[in-house]
């Protein structure tokens, strides 16, 4: 039998998360100061180059969203918890966003390395998939009303999408290599890839900060909506 | 609830509600159904009776409560509740492009019945005439027949009928009843919505009326008189 | 006894769709002739260069077998929902993964018979030189449809019972099927144009590794999201 609604103090407590959300900004603030300042430029792309440091992070962290929606994709099949389903969602809507910051920076930099907006490179091509994968995801659950129905299609459209990431990344890769010679980064020396870390340790932060936010919001709304219920069943 | 305790009883619904969208259909209805007893399900249009019985076939799912059918939880155990459950809906959920005996046929296939004799469910419903032509053709009431033959097909022990008696000619009604009947004489329930009593009037054990999604009044143990019954219906 | 019963139910639904597919046929026609007039409009863009055209063949071709396939998956469940179907089905005992393997391989044949007729017309059309190594080509094409259909069969499933199914069933399913179409056509031109890179094998190989993928996990998920 379904369990009783939940009692408005099972709701998400801040405990100490407002800190860590300063600490995350704090860090990221900090990271990429040292990125900028800290970097000489570029031989050949200048100061250009410190997009890296928001770029990389956010692609990197970007396929994590991805191993977290799968998990809780699963999860939520697997124990029918719906705070499971809106876990996935806001890791969901945050790996789009990162996505998307991702795209649109890769193509900044596209723009003077390759003289076009878009060269169809590997990486940036099945990021661009991937991002149309979350963006299918998200629009379903705006199409799909039922709260249990929403739950359950999401799940199994969170979960082929994310067992999709590295089969989409492998076909687009090869599909790029068998035509073409693929671009390669030239050496990098380690106090880039040491800011790099570093600002990717911030970004992932920030992320399971911006994923804690979101699902409180959207626990929120199901505690508003429940309230609603309550009235309706006259048990208030 | 353990389920082992209430075997005895093959509807158990408690405080099933459902809502679609922002809108309560039901509001948390409790309603006990024994083995052998047909009971009727009454209320105005919208008043959440066919949800009901959706949610006690499985095929919705309460947002909450919860239901037992001969102590299988609809929930948890849905597969458990269809072999138990024959479920006669507004639509014929018949195939258009098939004919009246590839419909059974498909339906036998699907149930797992080794050797369906179809003849005799075709027979049974009147429908042995017309069994080789396609269901596009057929009119309502026959349709309708054809929905009751699938049903014979099944021979569940808990029928979930929706207005079975809409577009069924006198014959077609006394062989809905005749078939409740049986079923019922056989240890089994029926739930039956209801938009007039006066075709199951002979059968009725007693009526639940829903009303704005709760039951608005429920004559346990009383038996109907035929007078009763019609006066519930005016109600 | 419970796989003869499952297998039973696989049976009559793959029976049961293709036989109400093929008693109206104006279903099969009309895809089929939308498959076709794609082409058409293919040529229109990419001709009417015979070498232009010769070199697009193959992406032209799995283009209109996409655009077309996708109404037939949504059709699938159609046939189910106009007369309330779907609920009988539901309410049969026994594994729903059944109802998505019946369905998968009656729409493989649906599509399988749209492909025979799709690629006849793009070989006049797109003026191609059928290649030695055509048995290849057939099975990069049957490779190609399954793991199209058994994704498009699942997520129909879906979009179908939703609002907006028409721009749902694409938005879900176009970026998913982006692998398996960039194989397809990679294979099918390198096919066309005598493999000289020695790439097809390697191609087809990933095609079979995302059937194989993409056909177990609808059918494991399938009961997840048939069932609301």
């Amino acid at each position: 039998m379904t369990a009783p609604a939940p009692a408005p103090n099972d709701l998400p407590r801040p405990g100490y998360w407002p800190w860590f959300g300063a600490f995350a900004f704090l860090f990221i603030v900090a990271t990429q100061a040292t990125g900028l300042v800290t970097s000489i430029p570029d031989r050949d792309m200048g100061d250009l180059q410190k997009i890296m440091y928001v770029h990389v992070p956010a692609a990197w962290i970007m396929s994590l969203t991805f191993a977290v929606v799968l998990w809780y994709s699963f999860l939520y099949l697997w124990k029918q918890r719906e705070n499971d389903d809106l876990k996935a969602a806001a890791a969901a809507e945050v790996g789009s966003a990162f996505c998307g910051l991702t795209l649109i920076l890769g193509m900044i930099w596209g723009r003077p390395a390759w003289g076009v907006w878009w060269a169809w490179d590997a990486r940036l091509t099945s990021t661009l998939v991937l991002f149309l994968i979350f963006v299918g995801y998200l629009a379903m659950r705006a199409f799909v009303e039922d709260p249990h129905r929403r739950a359950q299609w999401s799940a199994a459209v969170g979960i082929m999408g994310a067992i999709n990431v590295p089969i989409v990344y492998m076909s687009v890769r090869w599909w790029r290599t068998l035509h073409q010679v693929q671009s390669s980064p030239a050496t990098v020396d380690s106090w880039y890839v040491f800011n790099l870390r570093a600002n990717a340790f911030a970004f992932l932060f920030v992320m399971i900060y911006f994923i804690r936010q979101r699902y409180v919001a959207a626990r929120y709304e199901r505690a508003a909506e429940l309230a609603v219920q309550a009235v309706a069943l006259g048990r208030d | 609830m353990s389920s082992a305790a209430r075997v005895d009883i093959a509807i158990d619904a408690q405080g099933v509600a459902r809502r679609f969208g922002a809108r309560w259909v039901l509001r948390g209805v409790n309603l006990q159904v024994r083995p052998g007893e047909m009971v009727g399900l009454l209320g105005a249009n919208g008043s959440g009776k066919s949800t009901l019985l959706r949610i006690l076939a499985t095929l919705l799912k309460p947002s909450a409560g919860g239901a037992l059918v001969y102590g299988h939880d609809v929930v948890k155990r849905p597969d458990d509740v269809r072999r138990h459950i024959g479920f006669l809906a507004h639509s014929p959920g018949l195939y258009d492009d098939l004919t009246a005996r590839e419909n059974l046929q498909f339906a036998a296939s699907m149930l797992g019945l080794e050797r369906p004799d179809l003849d005799a469910a075709l027979d049974r419903v009147g429908l042995s005439h017309v069994r080789d032509e396609r269901v596009r053709g057929f009119s309502a009431g026959m349709q309708r027949r054809l929905s009751l033959a699938r049903l014979v097909l099944a021979n569940a022990r808990v029928l979930l009928l929706d207005e079975p008696y809409s577009n069924l000619d006198v014959a077609g009604i006394a062989l809905m009843n005749e078939l409740i009947g049986e079923s019922v004489a056989g240890g089994g329930a029926a739930l039956v919505v209801l938009h007039e009593l006066a075709p199951a009037a002979g059968l009725l054990d007693r009526t639940i009326t829903i009303r704005e999604g709760r039951i608005a009044d429920d004559d346990d143990d009383a038996f109907l008189e035929p007078e009763a019954l019609a006066a519930a219906g005016e109600r | 006894m419970a796989w003869r019963d499952d297998w039973r139910r696989v049976r009559a639904i793959v029976w049961k769709d293709l036989t109400t597919e093929g008693r109206s046929k104006a279903g099969f026609n009309s895809v089929a002739a939308l498959g076709v007039t794609i082409l058409v409009l293919f040529g229109f863009a990419l001709g009417p260069d015979a070498q232009a055209l010769r070199d697009a063949a193959a992406g032209a071709l799995w283009l209109a077998v996409l655009f077309a396939g996708v109404l037939a998956f949504n059709r699938s469940y159609q046939v189910e929902l106009e007369s309330g179907a779907l609920e009988p089905l539901l309410l049969y005992p026994g594994a729903r993964w059944t109802i998505f393997a019946g369905k998968l391989l009656a729409n493989c044949i649906f599509v399988g018979l749209m492909l025979v007729i799709v690629v006849l017309v793009g070989i006049v059309l797109f003026q191609v030189r059928v290649p030695a190594a055509w048995p290849q080509l057939i099975g990069v094409l049957a490779l190609g449809s399954i793991g199209l259909v058994s994704l498009g069969t699942f997520y129909a499933a879906m979009a179908s019972r939703s609002r907006a199914r028409e721009v749902l069933l694409p938005l879900l399913l176009f970026p998913m099927l982006v692998p398996v179409l960039l194989a397809a056509m990679s294979a099918s031109k390198a096919l066309l144009t005598g493999d000289l890179m020695h790439e097809a094998s390697a191609w087809m190989r990933m095609l079979v590794a995302y059937d194989v993928i993409f056909v177990v996990a609808p059918l494991l998920a399938f009961e997840h999201v048939i069932e609301v």
